[in-house]
């Protein structure tokens, strides 16, 4: 069964990719040894995050962005570079009261239908946010195995799962809308650490021009203030370089690297009519080589590796403790802990001795 | 630990442009815990088999108004298996007239729901469809 679906997502299979996927997001069994089979394949997709308040055009963006890294601005194959094959996971939200969702992503996504250099998959983000993240990193997986050469991921909002997501993606890119982007303080905090391409969508709605400026304003106060720049959440020192500036040469063996300013660029869109879509694609790419020429990629690479390896050591070792514990003695030790005879640092304490 | 949900993709397929009924199925597949994958309005057969291809569904449920069922439903349940999509529950809701059911269901359409349905009956009979 395992073999069969790594075999297929391999080669392609788009029924065996969505299979896959599926086992991915009910957790079920065979998804370790899928993905494990699958992991020497991945790493060669550009994983791009499109995260933004609902409404704001995400699908719309993502639909004509796509559109056009397949067809070029015309329209015409091949024009502007040779056409990519792009993949997308547009995750909706979970209603906290039924369990289910509506899906709705393909909606502003019609233009994809019927190329096969596609694959679009709707997730809901289901149960906890830090589940979401690695489910959503593990379906990327599987288009990136598959051979997609850009994936998209559309999330909502930008809380924690989006910020998670976003440490996902090479390269995540902002959704705000006019209106939204008026008050320095409407912009939700957090946003400034995971954007490094902006998009004020709507733009034919009044107000664009001045939601750049807010965003341009915010970035000044960001960027201008102290010699460092939050990039995805870290602190990295900036090193001004002449454009195309070359790096002293190194001493030691292990040269860190010391990458020089992303400015994150601004750009006006109007999704619906596809306007400003080449310049944020430009820009997209953009990033990528940044985070290729920077050395970026790699050293985010090796931290995305060590969450990984991080978050499933824990619940590997969770799930090994709470099985060895039999029922009754972990019931017991609880009993314990209520009535204050034991706490809960020595309890589990008792548990990881065995 | 499994978290399986039922996932069923809603499309409307045919040239009218009304999806009033469609999204009232939606909502009261999502109140009942699945996950409901809305394509919207004018889907045409490949459109709708790509859907249910790429999302994996459980279920395709097609909401038809226009009159047009007995063109579109052969096309879409051919697609369907030439994609390996057999077992996949088809159930199809809107003003299908009586004398049509018998050869819907000959098609392979499980379910065939007229206008006066009320939602629970469709959501009982996709659960006991797939268990
Ligand atoms: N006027 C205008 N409407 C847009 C634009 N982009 C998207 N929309 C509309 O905004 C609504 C929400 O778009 P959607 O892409 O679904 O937003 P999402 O929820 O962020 O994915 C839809 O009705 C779109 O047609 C735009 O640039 N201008
Ligand atoms: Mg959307």
């Amino acid at each position: 069964m395992t073999d069969h679906l790594v075999e297929g997502v391999l080669a392609g299979d788009r029924r065996a990719i969505a299979r896959t996927i599926s086992l991915i997001e009910d957790n079920g069994a065979e998804a370790q040894a899928t993905l494990a089979a699958l992991h020497p394949h991945t790493g060669r997709a550009h994983i791009v995050g499109v995260t933004g308040p609902p409404g704001s055009g995400k699908s719309s963006l993502v639909n004509a962005l796509a559109l056009y890294f397949r067809r070029g601005a015309t329209g015409e194959r091949g024009e502007g570079g040779s056409p990519k094959t792009v993949g997308i996971i547009a995750v909706d939200p979970t209603s906290p009261f039924s369990g289910g969702a509506i899906l709705g992503d393909r909606i502003r996504m019609r233009d994809l239908a019927g190329d096969p250099g596609i694959f679009i998959r709707s997730m809901a983000s289901r149960g906890s946010l830090g589940g979401l993240a690695w489910a959503t990193a593990d379906a990327v997986k599987v288009l990136d195995a598959a051979g997609f050469e850009l994936i998209f991921i559309e999330t909502v909002g930008a809380g924690q799962a989006e910020v998670d997501i976003a440490r996902t993606a090479h390269t995540t890119v902002v959704v705000e809308v006019p209106g939204l982007g008026d008050d320095v303080q409407a912009i939700k905090a957090g946003i400034l650490e995971i954007a490094d391409i902006f998009a004020v969508n709507k733009a034919d709605h009044e107000g664009a021009d001045h939601a750049v400026m807010a965003l341009r304003m915010m970035l000044d106060l960001d960027l201008g203030g102290t010699a460092t720049v939050l990039h995805h959440g870290r602190l990295m020192e900036v090193v001004r370089t002449v454009t195309g500036g070359e790096e002293p040469p190194s001493q030691g063996p292990l040269p860190p690297a010391r990458p020089s300013a992303w400015r994150p660029p601004i750009f006006k869109t109007i999704a619906t009519r596809h306007e400003g879509v080449v310049d944020l694609a430009t820009a997209i790419l953009a990033h990528r080589a940044y985070l290729e020429q920077s050395g970026q990629l790699v050293q985010r690479e090796r931290e995305r590796a060590a969450a990984e390896l991080e978050t499933i050591i824990q619940q590997e070792s969770l799930r090994r403790v709470l099985a060895c514990a039999q029922g009754e003695k972990l019931a017991a030790l609880i009993d314990r802990i209520v009535r204050r005879e034991i706490d809960p640092y020595t309890a589990s304490q008792h548990l990881l001795g065995g | 630990m499994t978290d399986k949900k039922i996932r069923v993709l809603i499309a409307k397929p045919g040239l009218d442009g009304h999806d009033r009924g469609a999204k009232v199925i939606a909502r009261a597949l999502r109140d009942a815990g699945m996950e409901v994958v809305y394509t919207g309005i004018r889907q045409t057969p490949e459109m709708i088999v790509e859907a249910a291809l790429q999302e994996d569904v459980d279920v395709v449920g097609l909401s038809i108004l226009s009159g047009a069922h007995m063109a579109l439903f052969p096309r879409i349940m051919d697609l369907m298996r030439q994609h390996g999509l057999d077992d996949v529950l088809v159930v199809a809701g809107g003003i299908i007239p009586d004398e049509d059911v018998p050869a819907l269901q000959a098609m392979g359409v499980k379910g065939v729901f007229g206008p006066g349905t009320s939602t629970d009956t469709i959501v009982r009979f996709i659960r006991e469809h797939l268990s």
